[in-house]
């Protein structure tokens, strides 16, 4: 069971509301390039170069915004990245305190199964294809769902308002062709 | 110290909320994107909306600093990443935050899309630069209104706190007012955990 729409969405608009009166709007794609850089650097310890005040990079994406990434990536123990480890955390606390999602649904979502049977590794195809393009697309967007249409939307931002349209224009159609079964 | 233990405290409140609310479940998601079931649609707007008068209020009030806006630019790559975002979300039933949340719940597929995440995202590190030198990356950070001491252009003179403040009771109507569903017959089907 899901919260009623009403209590989770005052809660959500309350976690969102609390960020920016603490800290900073929610975001968590950046992170994605984050964990790409600290693994790269111990794969080629020259990606992220040490400067008079800070890190730079050999990447241009790491370098630019005086190499903003490349400090994170270097010290990965600062707010945005310990947020996302946490969210995991809470999400992982909160699912077992309701019981925990089933062994079903641990491999296979009932809406992929309704669509196209016992197909687990069909299905983690596209879920690794759906992840490739939905990074790729955050960072070219400059943020997610989180970043650009819920704390994007809600601070009033137009790129919060062009990224929902492109979204939902993409969105919509991929889902009602893929999904003709309702799960 | 304090703000790693405020990542802490905010970032497992938003895992645990969008566990509850059903975004970290796929078939939440796909009953969303394909209109036969609006549920977590209205508990988002109603999140928006929530959001947004408080902290809009807030700065009214003097209690919420204005320096903790962070507005993004917008430019032409804004939509076409946009696009492949809403793809992507579609066919996985996952967006960045609920993917890493769902995998964390158990959900197997789910670490097959952090993967293919964590490789989507190397791989614009590496063509970062075109799109930089294309010019589709320029642009500028915009609000709907101008928002008083936030130091960001806007599109219009009208007060932008005011106006954050109307725009998310807007929010708040819509979502009170979309139906269950929008496609499909009969009562919406809620989907299984």
């Amino acid at each position: 069971m899901v919260l009623n729409w009403k209590t989770g969405g005052v809660l959500l608009g309350l976690v969102f509301f609390l960020a920016v009166l603490l800290v900073k709007p929610i975001g968590v794609s950046t992170q994605f390039v984050i964990l790409d850089a600290i693994i790269a650097d111990v794969v080629n310890p020259d990606l992220i170069t040490p400067t008079e005040d800070g890190y730079s990079s050999t990447n241009a994406y790491l370098a630019k915004s005086d190499g903003k990434y490349a400090n994170n990536a270097a010290n990965p123990l600062n707010y945005s990245f310990v947020f996302v480890l946490a969210m995991a955390l809470g999400a992982f606390l909160s699912a077992m305190a309701r019981g925990g999602v089933g062994a079903d649904e641990r491999k296979l979502p009932a809406i992929w199964y309704a669509n196209y049977g016992d197909t687990p590794v069909k299905r983690y195809a596209v879920a690794f294809m759906g992840g490739f393009i939905v990074l790729y697309g955050a960072r070219l967007a400059g943020g997610c769902t989180s970043g650009h249409m819920m704390s994007g939307m809600m601070q009033t931002a137009v790129s919060g308002y062009i990224f929902a349209a492109g979204a939902f224009a993409a969105a919509l159609p991929v889902a009602i062709m893929m999904y003709k079964r309702e799960g | 110290m304090t703000t790693i233990i405020l990542a802490i405290l905010i970032g497992a409140a938003f895992g645990a909320v969008l566990d509850r609310i059903g975004a970290t479940n796929p078939n939440w998601i796909g009953k969303m994107l394909t209109l036969t079931n609006l549920h977590l649609m209205k508990t988002i707007l109603l999140a928006i909306g929530t959001g947004s008068i408080l902290m809009f209020a807030g700065q009214m009030a003097g209690l919420v600093d204005v320096g903790h806006m962070s507005v993004k630019t917008a430019y032409a790559g804004v939509f076409i990443g946009g696009l492949m975002l809403g793809a992507g979300w579609a066919a996985a039933g996952y967006c960045p935050g609920t993917g890493v949340c769902a995998a964390a719940s158990g959900r197997k597929d789910a670490l097959f899309f952090i993967a293919g995440g964590l490789l989507g995202a190397a791989a614009y590190m590496m063509t970062y630069p075109a799109w930089k030198s294309a010019g589709l990356l320029d642009g500028g950070k915009l609000t709907l209104g101008a928002v008083p001491g936030a130091g960001y252009d806007a599109l219009s003179t009208v007060p932008g706190d005011i106006l954050g403040i109307v725009i998310g009771a807007g929010f708040v109507v819509i979502a009170i007012a979309l139906p269950e569903r929008l496609r499909g017959g009969g009562e919406a089907v809620a989907p299984a955990e």
